[in-house]
């Protein structure tokens, strides 16, 4: 990506102090970091190092203690919950670890859902779901339910629905970390098509492998940035052929091995 | 998000647990129902006694004579005769209010035909009596001023007596009947009606002409009036008015000093119907109230199940706000969840009301009778209930920290 495309997340001396009884915990400790629009972020970092609060913070869930976040050119450090629920809505979509999928609501309905908040007419939901969905390669299973489908659908499902408003940042809270490591090279060889259709992404993982992916690797320890690096961002597809060439290989090894059932 | 949309999310959530969503629209199902029904009893039991005073007659004012007073003991009224038969024209003729006026002279006695005997009460009164009572003929004819005039042995049966003395549906018009070993003509079958609210058979009853009564029966004086006046006034708004001229008139005419006790009484049917009226409206309150407790209660199940709800779908609240929910989206969504329940329940127990209704007033015989705002306060109550214990549970949830409750396990 090149210098000249616009700053899209800007996060100037972000601080989040939580108050838990008389204890105070600072989870970000002035956090200043700035996401060129098209850029595809990997956020690591062990457990307590912030990595959650600073998303919370991106994700327009939560405002910091103090410092200035804009996010798009928007102020949103002054704006209050419904300015914050319009933001979520229009310029955000989400991606969690656990999909949050509304049980017994098939896959359609749950990726019309935030056009639903944005006041989109039936048939246009209807149409921009489809079209998410197919996005996703789930065009033949929009009719399905949640619990008829595999975790790596589900997942795709979640995708279709963070895209379905065109957002321009995506956030995706450690997508991966309920899916086996194939599903897992899956679901990032979709997030490398969005990020090469223009999309800012915005990752959390602890994992080294997914944040590989990624074209920038920030590091968080004790709130604050500790390390921020670009990188040459590994083929997903690659590495999802040779993961299944992998598998291959070894089921064809355990099938010729003897005293094999 | 539109109003219709609201509604739709709503019924969908709804529908996912459709046991449960019964179950809590029971509650408000009951209670309405219970309220429909006890009104619906209460205005039946109402009518039933409205319609038993208009039996014994519309509009009437029962004249009364006085009161003997003899070594300080008083005899109750009827007791002296005051009332004379010029008093009861003098009725007829002088008060405006007054539309129909007759006399009522009453005693008990053996009526024999060939086969049969009967005992009953036998009145003597003239054709305006039917026309007081309200009290129409089955067969045959009531007697006539001719029949007064001439003090003509005719009567006029009831039902009950045509049925004990002919037996039941018996054609008794032109039988020859024995009063006190005088032989009567039946000229007339009076319609049943059935019982006064005191318990009284009107049916168990047989009137002759007023003259034939004194002459034959009584015997005695003949210039005083030795029973009571039944009087109808014109108008249910004129009996009050009616009572006060016949007051005024009766006092004139007795030539009683200011301060004098009156020497007859005069009673107000309509007074004491609505008296009775007054009795089962308290009733009917009492009830309603009662059922109305339990709707409250159902309306504490809405509110109990609906924070099962929240609870249940925090994570799927969290997951409403990230993806752009506002508050008063959420706040909107659960309560239109309640509402939907309770207006729901409203509706069925409406119907199961009326189904109850119906069904009581066929076993006890009233009329069923449903008063539409009735139903409209009903609904609208559970509507109340609905919004009032659904609004804590929606604003609970609406308050929910998103970060929070996308974590919820």
């Amino acid at each position: 990506m090149g210098d000249e495309a616009p700053t899209i997340v800007e996060l100037e001396g972000v601080t989040k102090v939580y108050k838990l009884g008389d204890v105070e915990v600072h989870a970000l400790r002035g956090v200043t970091l700035s996401v060129k629009r098209g850029e595809f972020v990997a956020v690591m970092g062990s457990s307590g190092s912030g990595k959650s609060t600073l998303m919370n913070i991106l994700g327009c869930l939560d405002k910091p203690t103090a410092g200035e976040f804009r996010l798009d050119g928007q102020a949103v450090s002054r704006l209050g919950s419904d300015g914050l629920a319009r933001i979520r809505n229009k310029t955000l979509g989400f991606v969690f670890q656990s999909f949050n999928l509304l049980s017994r609501t098939t896959a359609l309905e749950n990726v019309e859902l935030p056009l639903l908040y944005a006041d989109v007419p039936a048939a246009e939901r209807h149409t921009r779901a489809r079209e998410s969905l197919e996005r996703v390669g789930l065009g033949e299973r929009i009719h399905h339910h949640p619990n008829q489908m595999s975790g790596g659908q589900q997942q795709r499902v979640a995708i279709a629905r963070a895209l379905v408003t065109r957002p321009k940042v995506i956030l995706a809270d450690e997508p991966t970390g309920n899916l086996d490591s194939e599903t897992s090279i899956e679901v990032m060889t979709l997030f490398q098509d969005l990020w090469s259709a223009g999309i800012t992404i915005l990752l959390v993982t602890h994992e080294p492998d997914i944040a590989g992916f990624a074209g920038r690797v920030i590091s968080m320890k004790d709130g604050r940035v500790q390390v921020d690096r670009r990188q040459q961002p590994e083929d997903a597809r690659q590495a999802l052929a040779r993961a299944v060439a992998e598998r291959e290989r070894e089921q064809a090894a355990e099938a010729h091995a003897p005293g094999a059932p | 998000m539109t109003g219709l949309q609201t509604v739709r999310i709503a019924g969908k959530a709804l529908m996912r647990n459709k046991l449960r969503s019964f179950l809590t629209a029971l509650g408000i199902i009951i209670g309405v129902g219970a309220v429909i029904a006890m009104v619906a009893i209460g205005d039946g039991a109402k009518a039933m006694v409205e319609q038993s005073y208009a039996a014994m007659g519309s509009n009437l004012l029962v004249v009364m004579s006085g009161t003997t007073t003899a070594g300080g003991a008083h005899g109750g009224f009827g007791t002296m005769p005051t009332l004379t038969w010029d008093d009861l024209a003098a009725i007829q003729r002088e008060v405006p209010t007054i539309q129909y006026a007759a006399p009522q002279l009453r005693t008990t006695a053996q009526i024999i035909t060939e086969e049969q005997n009967w005992t009953t009460s036998v009145t003597g009164t003239t054709a305006d009596y039917f026309m007081v009572r309200n009290w129409p003929m089955a067969s045959g004819t009531t007697f006539g001023p001719s029949d007064i005039d001439g003090a003509t042995k005719v009567v006029v049966m009831g039902q009950t007596v045509v049925d004990k003395l002919f037996g039941p549906n018996a054609d008794a018009v032109g039988q020859m009947v024995r009063i006190r070993n005088i032989p009567f003509q039946v000229v007339g079958v009076l319609a049943r009606k059935g019982q006064s609210p005191m318990g009284q058979d009107y049916d168990d009853n047989v009137f002759i002409p007023s003259t034939t009564y004194m002459t034959k029966i009584q015997g005695g004086l003949k210039k005083y009036l030795q029973g009571t006046i039944m009087a109808s006034a014109r108008s249910a708004d004129a009996t009050a008015k009616a009572q006060r001229q016949i007051t005024s008139l009766l006092r004139e005419r007795h030539n009683l000093p200011k301060g004098a006790d009156d020497d007859f009484s005069i009673r107000n049917l309509a007074e004491m119907a609505s008296a009775q009226q007054e009795g089962t409206k308290t009733l009917t309150t009492l009830l309603a109230s009662i059922a109305a407790v339990s709707l409250l209660v159902g309306g504490v199940g809405i509110m109990n199940i609906m924070l099962v709800s929240v609870t249940e779908r925090t994570r799927e609240i969290g997951l409403r706000m990230a993806v752009g929910a506002r508050r008063f989206d959420i706040l909107t969504q659960f309560l239109v969840e309640a509402l939907t329940l309770s207006i729901a329940g409203g509706i069925v127990g409406v119907a199961l009301g009326l189904a109850i209704g119906q069904q009581l007033s066929s076993r006890f015989g009233w009329p069923l009778l449903i008063r539409p705002q009735i139903i409209g306060i009903a609904v609208g109550f559970s509507a109340v209930v609905g919004i009032g214990f659904g609004l804590y549970p929606a604003r609970k949830a609406s308050r929910l920290d998103p970060i929070e409750a996308l974590r919820f396990e």
